[in-house]
């Protein structure tokens, strides 16, 4: 089923009555071939279960005051969700992140939606300056929203370089924004290694 | 036998009818005005209804002209009689009399609408905004300090014009007290209004009537219609700002509200709390439901509120916190105490 011959002939047989091609004895369509094409669809499909799943309902979440250390699974589980994104961004307008960082451009806090992150960019650091702050402003937010919603702002703010999964992130902002939806937007680079040396924090 | 069964629902409906929230009531003014289009429209049509029905059987009954095989025979004409030229006219007449009723009862009624307030009595001005997945009621008057916030309840005086202002913050909700008027539908980015003017004393139940998502059945609304002197009563009493805590335990829930999460999204009037994204909980305890209808207000289910929100409301935006024991009861205490 795998030579390129046979796919061919297979192909010729889509597209009967052309009469110039050569004389190919018609393949039937095996049982095979046909299991092949559901399986195919269906594993397209399955890159999109994913990306809405959400806990809602089941076990409630604990709150784990551990500190947030890299490699962190939920990194993965936050960062690729439509969902934890779309919760994210209704956070930041809720918890007034606007106030200091407008809506990814900066102001008072630096920009979100470029590629320099001054405390690192990794979902994990990310979380880690909403939670416990960071000097020259960002205030710490581990007693004010719980740590789920943490993760989520993270996951939005990273949504904002167009960074996560592109079938994830929200096509349509809910703020007023002359901008482009974050899903036409390009993907910026993550260099989270690049921290900014010491000394250059002064935005 | 199954068809007995089968009428059961039938004779139950009726029984839906009064109460809280029916679509028949005639508590309010609007309710009434459509409720009398209803009827008539009900009657005449009804009326028609029979007529047409007696005409058919009648003319089944009466039926002329026969083959010898029981098929109509196409030739034979029956002839006009006089009689049947004026039952005619009669029913075009009254066809032309019936529509023409039915289009002008649609119009008077359509225009009694459109003027809610005739005689330009005062009114109360609310500002109501749907939630996913509650209701956001703000109350203003000529003295803005006089102005004050609740949620999921809304008192009217009887008698007099409300005027309600209908916004909404995330999706389409739409606000429905059968009891007092129609539909208005609120929308993200525009003011709807909608004028209420509830003629009898008694409670409500209004109900989101637009698809909003997960939890659209749980977004209800207490419609309290009081008696002139109470809504004032009960006016002064909601401008109030909060009482303060008193007890070892209403002071531990209140340094625990207004120093960890509940007050990143909740407003107790008189504190340090403002936020505007939850409800506001100034005055809880006066109210008669929590969560929008979901739960009624009291000491037990304020705690399974606070304690695991999401198993009461799956998917509500109360996040869940993770109070041990102690800080359970605090809370709930000091909440108790914003009477």
């Amino acid at each position: 089923m795998s030579s390129p011959f046979r796919a061919r002939a297979v192909g010729m047989r889509l597209f009967p009555g052309e009469g110039r091609g050569p004389a190919v004895r018609p393949v039937p369509l095996g049982p095979g071939l046909r299991r092949g094409t559901t399986l195919l669809a269906l594993l397209l499909a399955l890159p999109a279960c994913d990306r809405e799943q959400r806990d809602m309902a089941g076990q409630p979440k604990a709150e784990t005051k551990s500190f947030v250390t890299s490699g962190d699974p939920r990194s993965a589980e936050y960062e690729n969700n439509a969902f934890h994104i779309a919760q994210g961004q209704k956070w930041y307008g809720w918890f007034n992140c606007s106030g200091c960082h407008f809506h990814g451009g900066g102001g008072m806090g630096p920009p979100l939606m470029d590629e320099q992150w001054i405390y690192g960019g990794r979902m994990e650091d990310i979380v880690a300056s909403i939670l416990y702050g960071r000097p020259n402003g960002m205030p710490d937010w581990h007693d004010k929203i719980t740590e789920q919603q943490a993760w989520e702002l993270a996951a939005y703010v990273k949504s904002l370089s167009a960074q996560p999964r592109q079938d994830a992130l929200s096509a349509r902002a809910d703020e007023m924004s002359n901008s482009e939806p974050q899903t036409l937007q390009g993907r910026k680079k993550v260099v989270p290694e690049n921290m900014a040396p010491p000394g250059s924090e002064d935005r | 036998m199954i068809r007995r069964v089968a009428l059961l629902p039938l004779l139950a409906a009726p029984a839906g009818c009064g109460g809280l929230q029916t679509i028949g009531g005639r508590e309010g003014r609007d309710a009434a005005i459509i409720n009398d289009l209803f009827t008539i429209f009900c009657i005449v049509t009804a009326l028609f209804f029979v007529a047409v029905m007696a005409f058919l059987f009648a003319a089944y009954w009466r039926r002329k002209g026969h083959r010898r095989d029981g098929m109509p025979d196409p030739l034979e004409v029956p002839a006009r009689t006089g009689a049947l030229r004026i039952a005619l006219a009669v029913w075009t007449g009254a066809v032309v009399a019936g529509l023409v009723g039915l289009a002008l009862a649609s119009y008077f009624t359509d225009r009694s609408l459109a003027y809610p307030n005739p005689g330009n009595r005062p009114v109360v001005s609310i500002e109501l905004i749907g939630n996913q997945w509650w209701w956001d009621v703000r109350y203003h008057f000529q003295d803005p300090s006089k102005n004050f916030r609740t949620a999921n309840e809304l008192h009217l005086p009887a008698g007099s014009p409300a005027m309600v202002y209908l916004k909404a913050n995330d999706v389409i909700h739409s606000f429905w007290v059968p009891n007092l008027a129609g539909k208005q539908d609120l929308i993200p980015g525009r003011v709807n209004d909608i004028v209420l003017l509830p003629t009898k004393v008694g409670h409500y139940r209004g109900q989101c009537a637009e698809y909003c998502g997960l939890q659209h059945a749980h977004m209800a609304l207490d419609v309290i219609v009081d008696s002139p002197q109470d809504f004032a009563r009960w006016m002064e009493s909601q401008s109030r700002p909060a009482t303060t805590p008193a007890t070892p335990r209403q002071i531990a829930g209140y340094d625990f509200f207004m120093n960890r999460q509940c007050s990143s999204c909740h407003a107790v009037a008189g504190t340090r709390a403002g936020a505007g994204v939850g409800p506001d909980l100034t005055h809880l305890m006066s109210r008669k439901t929590i969560a929008a209808g979901t739960l009624p207000n009291g000491t037990g289910p304020l705690h399974a509120w606070i304690a695991d929100p999401q198993g009461v409301k799956p998917g509500t935006n109360m996040p869940y916190i993770g109070l041990n024991a102690d800080e359970l009861h605090n809370v709930v205490a000091y909440l108790e105490s914003l009477k």
